[in-house]
Order: structure tokens, then C-alpha cells, then sequence
């Protein structure tokens, strides 16, 4: 007999794996992410890059520093605190003083995240409670957008004589000012958040996301569209209310967060057509002007109900009760 | 025929490094190592004895328990000795070893069956002693035994969806005729009025060799799957050559099918023509570190380490040994094992391949819902696996996971999802297991009680009886 070979190692099939991993998904994310920080750092120069970079700065260390506290595995090689930074960052406006930014990072990792046993077991996205733990408490700064260099001349005329601030298009709309066009809108020379500002930009990176085949097209196909029937039967001009404040951001990057939002095809058009109601809900009825933030935080929080009607049902077998 | 529909699945990097090499037959070896049990049932007992002299398809082990498939001597040469050790299935098993003479003089017993009937076709499928060998091992004669008229569609198995592996291709491009033969044999003495080969889109020059056979045939057609695994799978192959869903729980013949891979096709149609039972198998042999990787037909109970010396041996350090494709393949702890009648592939992997990947938390993607030919949702089923709960693992259909490993190839966090799928499985049939004794139980006390009453009643009776 030849000669033998011994201690070889076995495991369970399939000892073979897709090459993507957590790690490569979160990374295309920041990838996506890149073409409206470009914009943003256009419109509002320098501070916008710096905002992000201390963003994911502070919450990779209050990942690392949360786990090891905790004496956790260490994870932040996963870049999911990366993106959770950057995209709380985008949800900020320019001006915003870091400290109160690095708290919203503090809500987001370690509150919102950490404490439920970190990646994968938080209900709900992590950058949106930070966001609207900011909103909530500190109000004053969460909403005193400052000026874009190209700042539009309708902005200046409604917003009046102050030269260090203006309002978003959407505090403009719900006012009833006059607004920027829709070309305006969709570029993204507008104020707002520091990345929500050009629909284009996140477009381009939520196609990215969909032709690498991280995200799929149904919550923000659902969500963008539902919007903008809305504004259609409500008499508002769709393509306003879809450039406006978070929808595109929100859509494409945060209801699509994979933790918070349903596992089937059919939950998550379920979940789109939900944020995208209760978005247009609170823009048209509540005092608030802009209500992303929110819709995705209640569809979070109806996850788990969407996922255990949305089950998929067994091949072949047409009812519930009449498997084997 | 297939409604445009298609079951899910995933695309794995298909590796066919010896695509187009033809089957060659390896030397006999100096010993070869039969065991007993090479199928699903019971297992055969030696019908030779040490010292014995045998030759090629010589019957060395049979069974009278229906559902079985004899044993047939690879080689020529003496019984050395009967042992019971531990086979590659990782059981101890009765072995027959036998050194070999070198002269592969064949067993008078080898001539080609008499058939008359639909019992006669029977008897002789399990006198080749075949099993399904795409993989399975169930007796070929259990399979092919069923209801007159229940079946109307043979399929032939030619999808070879598992990477690395191109031994069915190689025999289908060699044997098609054959194939086809055998197919007509089959569909006659079953009364199968229709035939379909399905073969995955990557081998187009098998779809044209059987294509052209085929020319003007309007019993047999070729129906050509796509490049997405598992389309080999029993329960995917019916569904994309038929349309009809075979469900878990359910056989083939159900659905009016009966599934068969091309080589056992090829193998029964070689028995009915020259009496030579299931004694050799084709196989791959390949890997990141076979030396000569290539396509051969070994004798049964051939050492695995033989079989890679032969291959030109191995050019680095191996830490990884898979029968059969990566996807559901076992990796074996040492090579010292024999040959059987279900492999297809030897993979060799050095370190590289063989690294294990750490398991991160579960992000919740849906990237295994979506790839699960049967449309479970594997990570849900995990869950419930952790938590050990039964009815959420019954509501979600734990029963119905064929193992086929799409779940696991497509997880980011590098989940053994098929693996905990399968350790579920086993829980439910323990919890099943109980509840039916539980309930057989409760049933004799309530049996036990009746019979009390009665006789009670009976005893009553009588004393009033006794009475008047």
C-alpha cells in the first residue's frame, strides 16, 4: 500500500464559501457612501470630511472600547462601526459642534448597538437613534443649517438677511416659501444634512450597492416609490419630495440596513411602502418637516412582525396546514 | 416542459480542472479492501471464505433482506483474510480482503441476464448489483420496483452541478449511446413512455453528442439545465425537467419519476449486455496538490492512497481529503480507506483550502433565503436550532432541508448553516421519536383501561347471571 496520510482535517460541507463576507459588505458601503461625501464636501467644504472622518473615528473606539469592556470579542475589523459613523455623520448638519456628534456615536454604538449584544442583535439602525437622540436633544443645533457656498438666490431671499444660516428645502416647503428648482434638488446644491444633500450622488451609490449585489432594489424601490405616489394623491410634486431631506439616504442606506429590516423579498417591499407612508405622513401632517428618521425607526421596530407574516412558504406546497 | 420557473440556488466557481480528459482505467492494486456495506439497508454477509480463490464479478457478499444490493468481487485473486475495520463511512465494517493475481480473469458467472418480465428486469437490477451512484447508494432495485403506472418520466441525472468533478461528463461523451440504450431498456420494461437527460448548459458538447443520438427520437429529449447549483439534486432535477415539486417525505416515484445518474444508467445497461456486475467506478481525482490531476476507473475497494500515488501522487502537504464535490462531499480523516460503490471524486487540498473560516454574528443579509432551492430560511432555522426549539423548527420546515449547502456557501458570517440544519433535523426526529412513544404509550393504558372496564363488566354480568 502506498503511503498513507493521517490527521487530516475534517469539517462539515461546504468546504468552499462565496468570497463576500461581512467585512466586504460593510466595505462597499463606505465605497457607496464616497460620491455624496464629494458632493457634501463641494457644497459645504472641508468641515463636511472632517465631520465624517470623527464620526467613524469616535465609533470604531466606542465599538472597540464597549467590547473590550464588556470582554467581548473585538470586532471592529467588521467596518460595521465605520458605516454606522459615516452614515450618522451624513445625517448631521455642517455645522454641528463634534462633541454633540460624538454623542450621537456614543447612542448609536454603545446604547443602541453594544448593549443588545452588538452586530446583528440591535432592533433598531443604530446611526438613526443616534440621529434622532440629537434631534431630541439638541434641538437648536440639529436644525441650524448653515450656508452652501452656491447657495441658491431663493434661499437667500426667503431665508433672509442671516449669512451664516438658511433653511433645508423642506423647512422652506413647510413654510411655504418659495423653493429650489427641481434640478437644484436633485444635484444636491441645496441646504440640508451633510449627506442628503444630492440625490444624484446617493443614487450612484445605491446602484453600486445593488449591481455588487449587497443591497437588493425592494426597500428603496419601495420606499422612493411609495413616496412619491403619495405626494401624486396629496397634490405635492413628487420629484421635490423625493430629493428632499433623507429619502434618498434613507432609503437606499439606512432602511436597508440588513439587521433592522426584514429577510424576505415580499417583507421588505412591505417595509419600504411602510417608511415610505409614514415619511409622507409626518412631512404633510405632523410638526415636524422631515420624518425618515422616524418612519424607519417604527418599521424597526415592526420588523420582526413583517418577517413572521412574510415567511416563504414551502415549494409545492400551496397551504400552511397541508405539508406531508 | 419546465414552466420558465426555476428553483433557487447559487453559483459557485465550477473548477472543472479535467474537463475533457477521458476515463482511464487504473492498474490493479496489489490488495483491494471490500466491505460489506456500500449501500442504504442492510448489510451483505461474506458468501466466500479466507483462502478462497475469486474472480472478476464474482458474488462475495450478499443479503436476503429486500432492500440490499449483493457485492462483487473488482479483481481476481485470493481471500486473504475477513476483517471487521472501520470504513471511510466511519463505521466498522466486515471487509473482505483480497490479494490480487494481477491476471483479472473473469467469474463464470459473469453472462448476460435472461429477461422475460418486468420481475425478471427486477431481479437482474439487483443482481448488478447496483446503487444509485450519483452519490446516494439506495439500492437501485428498491428504486426502480415501483407500481405499475406510477411512473411515466425517467430522468437521467447528467447535471454533474458539484465543482471539481467531470467524471459524468467524460462518460457521457464517451458512452452516450449506451446511456441512451440503457434509458430504452429501462423505459420498456418498466413502461415508462417518457425519457429525459438533463445535463447542465457548462457541457454543451454532451448536449450535442445525445442531441444528435437523439435526432428524430420522440421518446427521449435533452433538457438543458442552467449553471446553478445544485441542479443535480434529486428534488431540483424533477422539478426543472418535469415542473412538479417533490416535497420531503415524498420518493420520486410520487411525482411519477424515477431520477438515475447517467453512470448507473451506463453501468445496468453494460450488466444487461454482458453480465458484468457494478465492480469498477469512475471517478475524479483532483485538488490544488494531485500531481496528475485526472478522470479513472478504479476497481472497487481500491485504498484511496493507492488511487492518489497513482494519480502522480501529491506536491504538497495535505490537510484536506473530500469524497466527492466541496459543496457535499465528506473530508476523511486519513486515506486509508476503500474505494465504494457511491464515490465520484477524490479532491486533495494542501492548507490553503483546508483553512477554517471564523463564524461572525449573523447580520440578518437574507443572502440564505435567498439562495435555498427548497425556499427555507436558514437562518431562522438556526436560531431555532440554538434556542432547541422544536416547533419553530417544525414551523419553519427543518424537514424539508436536503443539505445541498447553499445556505452556508452564500453566508457572510461564514455560518455552518446546513450543518446546524442538519444537527436540528436530528432533534426533531428524537422529539417525533418520543412523542409517538409517548402516545403509543397513552394508547396501551387506554387500551389496558378498556380491557379492564370489560372485564369488569363481563365479570358483573356473569354475577348477575350467576345470581338469576
Amino acid at each position: 500500500m502506498a503511503d498513507k496520510h493521517t490527521n487530516l482535517i475534517v469539517s462539515a460541507a461546504p468546504h468552499v464559501c462565496n468570497p463576500t463576507d461581512t467585512a466586504t459588505i460593510m466595505r462597499d458601503v463606505v465605497i457607496a457612501l464616497i460620491p455624496a461625501l464629494a458632493v457634501s464636501t463641494y457644497v459645504f467644504g472641508i468641515r463636511a470630511i472632517l465631520m465624517t472622518v470623527i464620526c467613524a473615528a469616535a465609533c470604531v473606539f466606542f465599538e472597540w472600547a464597549s467590547r473590550k469592556i464588556m470582554h467581548r470579542e473585538n470586532t471592529i475589523g467588521d467596518w460595521s462601526a465605520i458605516v454606522t459613523g459615516v452614515i450618522l455623520a451624513f445625517n448631521l448638519p455642517v455645522g454641528m459642534p463634534f462633541w454633540m456628534a460624538i454623542i450621537g456615536c456614543f447612542v448609536a454604538i454603545v446604547v443602541v448597538k453594544q448593549i443588545f449584544g452588538g452586530l446583528g442583535q440591535n432592533f433598531a439602525n443604530p446611526a438613526i437613534v443616534g440621529r434622532i437622540a440629537l434631534f431630541i436633544g439638541f434641538a437648536t443645533p440639529m436644525t441650524t443649517w448653515s450656508v452652501t457656498k452656491n447657495m441658491s438666490q431663493a434661499i437667500i431671499n426667503n431665508a433672509g438677511v442671516d449669512a451664516v444660516t438658511g433653511a433645508t428645502p423642506l423647512a422652506m416647503w413647510n413654510a411655504g416659501a418659495e423653493l429650489p428648482s427641481n434640478l437644484e434638488m436633485f444635484l444636491g446644491t441645496i441646504n440640508g444634512s451633510l449627506g442628503e444633500v444630492s440625490a444624484l450622488a446617493l443614487l450612484i451609490g445605491g446602484i453600486y450597492l445593488v449591481v455588487r449585489k449587497v443591497i437588493s432594489p425592494a426597500i428603496p424601490c419601495a420606499f422612493i416609490g411609495t413616496v412619491a405616489v403619495l405626494s401624486l394623491i396629496m397634490g405635492f410634486d413628487p420629484i421635490f419630495q423625493v430629493c428632499a431631506g433623507g429619502v434618498m439616504l434613507g432609503a437606499i442606506f439606512m432602511a436597508t440596513d440588513y439587521v433592522t429590516s426584514p429577510i424576505t423579498t415580499s417583507g421588505r417591499i412591505i417595509f419600504g411602502i411602510g417608511c415610505g407612508i409614514i415619511t409622507m405622513l409626518i412631512r404633510a401632517y405632523a410638526s415636524y418637516p422631515e420624518g425618515v428618521s422616524f418612519a424607519i425607526l417604527l418599521m424597526n421596530i415592526l420588523t420582526p412582525h413583517i418577517d413572521s407574516i412574510t415567511r416563504s412558504k414551502l415549494n409545492g406546497v400551496e397551504k400552511k396546514g397541508a405539508k406531508k | 416542459m419546465s414552466s420558465g420557473k426555476h428553483l433557487k440556488g447559487v453559483h459557485v466557481n465550477h473548477s472543472k480542472n479535467t474537463a475533457g480528459m477521458p476515463i482511464i482505467p487504473m492498474p490493479v492494486p496489489e490488495r483491494v479492501y471490500i466491505p460489506m456495506s456500500m449501500h442504504i439497508g442492510a448489510p451483505c454477509q461474506p458468501v466466500v471464505a479466507k483462502g478462497d480463490h475469486v474472480k472478476v464479478g464474482q458474488l462475495i457478499g450478499d443479503c436476503d433482506k429486500p432492500v440490499s444490493a449483493p457485492i462483487h468481487s473488482s479483481v481476481s485473486g485470493d481471500v486473504e483474510s475477513i476483517e471487521q475495520f472501520m470504513t471511510q463511512n466511519g463505521r466498522v465494517d466486515t471487509n473482505i480482503v483480497i490479494k490480487t493475481d494481477g491476471k483479472q480473469e473473469i467469474a463464470e458467472t459473469v453472462v448476460p441476464p435472461v429477461i422475460n418480465s418486468r420481475e425478471d428486469f427486477i431481479k437482474a437490477v439487483r443482481a448488478s448489483g447496483l446503487v444509485g451512484l450519483g452519490g446516494a447508494s439506495f439500492p437501485m432495485s428498491i428504486k426502480y420496483n415501483t407500481k405499475p403506472g406510477q411512473v411515466d418520466t425517467l430522468i437521467l441525472n447528467g447535471a454533474e452541478c458539484e465543482p471539481y468533478i467531470t467524471v459524468d461528463h467524460a462518460a457521457m461523451l464517451a458512452y452516450a449511446q449506451d446511456m441512451v440504450d440503457g434509458m430504452r431498456t429501462i423505459m420498456k420494461w418498466l413502461d415508462i413512455p417518457r425519457g429525459i437527460i438533463g445535463i447542465e448548459s457548462n457541457k454543451p458538447d454532451a448536449i450535442a453528442k445525445f442531441n444528435e443520438i437523439l435526432a428524430g427520437s420522440t421518446d427521449i429529449s435533452v433538457c438543458t439545465l442552467r449553471q446553478v447549483y445544485p441542479q443535480g439534486a434529486e428534488r431540483v432535477i424533477i422539478y426543472e425537467c418535469t415542473g412538479r415539486h417533490l416535497i420531503a417525505g415524498k420518493l420520486p416515484a410520487d411525482v411519477g419519476c424515477i431520477v438515475s445518474n447517467v453512470t448507473s444508467v451506463l453501468k445496468l445497461q453494460q450488466f444487461l449486455t454482458t453480465g458484468m456486475p457494478l465492480t469498477t467506478k469512475f471517478l475524479t481525482v483532483d485538488g490544488n496538490i494531485v500531481a496528475k490531476p485526472q478522470n479513472v476507473e478504479v476497481p472497487i475497494g481500491t485504498m484511496i492512497c493507492d488511487l492518489i500515488e497513482h494519480c502522480g501522487g501529491l506536491t504538497g502537504e495535505v490537510k484536506k481529503i473530500l469524497l466527492g464535490g466541496p459543496m457535499m462531499g465528506r473530508a476523511i480523516p486519513r486515506d486509508d480507506f476503500a474505494i465504494l460503490k457511491s464515490n465520484n471524486a477524490v479532491l486533495c487540498f494542501d492548507e490553503k483550502f483546508a483553512a477554517q473560516r471564523k463564524e461572525t454574528a449573523c447580520i440578518n443579509c437574507g443572502r440564505c433565503v435567498a439562495g435555498c432551492p427548497m425556499n427555507l430560511m436558514p437562518a431562522r432555522l438556526s436560531r431555532a436550532f440554538k434556542d432547541k426549539d422544536i416547533d419553530a423548527l417544525r414551523e419553519y420546515n427543518v424537514m424539508s432541508c436536503m443539505d445541498c449547502g447553499c445556505c452556508a456557501y452564500s453566508c457572510p458570517a461564514r455560518k455552518q448553516l446546513n450543518f446546524e440544519i442538519k444537527q436540528a433535523k436530528t432533534l426533531v426526529m428524537e422529539d417525533d421519536k418520543k412523542k409517538k412513544a409517548k402516545a403509543e404509550a397513552a394508547a396501551a393504558k387506554e387500551a389496558a383501561k378498556a380491557a379492564e372496564a370489560e372485564a369488569a363488566k363481563a365479570a358483573a354480568e356473569a354475577k348477575e347471571g350467576g345470581n338469576k
